[in-house]
């Protein structure tokens, strides 16, 4: 809000301070309409091409000895293998979520950094379209192999607990419905999306205001975009940090939700 | 001054998630404190809880920009 008042200050002066709105993440770059082919689409194109080189890059010549590129891989991947995936799923059958857990992770970790890293700075998670396509995957999983363990039948019925007195029994199913079929799946996809979002349009506000309070403001106001630009960098710093949590949330609430389905208890 | 009135409802709809992530990561510090060697269990299980009780802010966020 004080930006927007200094804006109107500074716009008495002509021109006038633009506030960054959602209009900023919608980039085409080539063709327009539903077709188009815009900047998180060639971003997340570049991050499945890095990464691939780079995990194959890494794990070719592997040694026992490792270099410093196989042991982040390695790092990363026992964090998901045994932080995530083991604990969570538990150390039955939680190898074969192991690739889709580590490809969400690694793949979410790339492109919420690019939010950040100079040449790109787009975090491609803040078009909702691309959390919601990451999140169906997770959805489609954990509702087939639920299904897939006890029969329809009995999927539903397993989403009440058993030992509950006859009259809340509809009430608690209804609740489970909801929390199962829209709570997760939406929760999921707005989480990392609003997180991104909001983030990137924070760094623009102070970025894009410091920017103009230093070349059209007065002597106060240059002052103001000094601390501006001081504010945009320690929310940089603070972004890196959600980003790596947002990636981890991501993969924790996905192995949940397939360990959830595993059990045998809701 | 001019605004959209949705931002204050983004207001209102953070003030209970901020108390429930305070108090989660109070009661994960609380444990880390008196049993330093659970941190790793408390950890997953705290972020979690943190995640759920950010939804709600979230909510808040993305229906302040679909209801301008």
């Amino acid at each position: 809000m004080s930006l927007n008042v200094l804006g109107s200050l500074a716009s008495a002066e002509g021109g006038g301070f633009e506030t960054p709105t959602t209009a900023e993440f919608y980039q085409p770059l080539l063709f327009d309409g539903p077709l188009a082919i815009t900047r998180p689409a060639v971003v997340l194109m570049l991050s499945v091409g890095l990464i691939a080189w780079f995990l194959i890059a890494t794990t070719r010549r592997a040694a026992i000895v490792p270099s410093k590129g196989q042991w982040v891989t390695e790092g990363a991947y026992g964090f998901i293998r045994n932080g995530v995936a083991r604990d969570i799923i538990g150390s039955k059958d939680f190898l074969r979520f192991v690739p889709l857990l580590f490809t969400m992770f690694v793949l979410i970790l790339v492109n919420n950094l690019f939010g950040v890293i100079p040449p790109v700075q787009f975090p491609t998670m803040s078009r909702i379209g691309i959390p919601i396509a990451l999140t169906l995957v997770v959805y489609v999983v954990y509702h087939y192999i639920g299904i897939k363990r006890v029969g329809l039948g009995a999927y539903f019925k397993h989403l009440v607990p058993d030992g509950l007195p006859g009259w809340i029994v509809p009430l608690i199913f209804v609740l489970e419905v909801i929390t199962f079929f829209i709570t997760r799946p939406l929760t999921l996809a707005l989480r990392l999306f609003g997180n991104m979002f909001a983030g990137h349009l924070l760094l623009l506000l102070f970025i894009t205001g410091g920017e103009y309070m230093i070349i059209h403001g007065g002597i106060g106001l240059k002052i103001a975009g000094a601390g501006s630009f001081a504010m945009a960098f320690v929310l940089t710093i603070f972004e890196i940090l959600i980003e790596f949590l947002q990636a981890y949330i991501f993969t924790l609430l996905a192995a949940t939700y397939i360990a959830g389905s595993l059990s045998d208890e809701h | 001054m001019t605004g959209n009135i949705a931002i204050l409802g983004y207001g209102l709809s953070a003030i209970g998630p901020g108390v429930g992530i305070g108090l989660i990561f109070a009661a994960y510090i609380n444990g880390v404190a008196r049993q330093p060697e659970a941190r790793g269990m408390l950890q997953s299980i705290a972020i979690l809880g943190f995640a759920l009780a950010e939804a709600l802010a979230i909510f808040g966020l993305v229906l302040a920009f679909v209801f301008k």
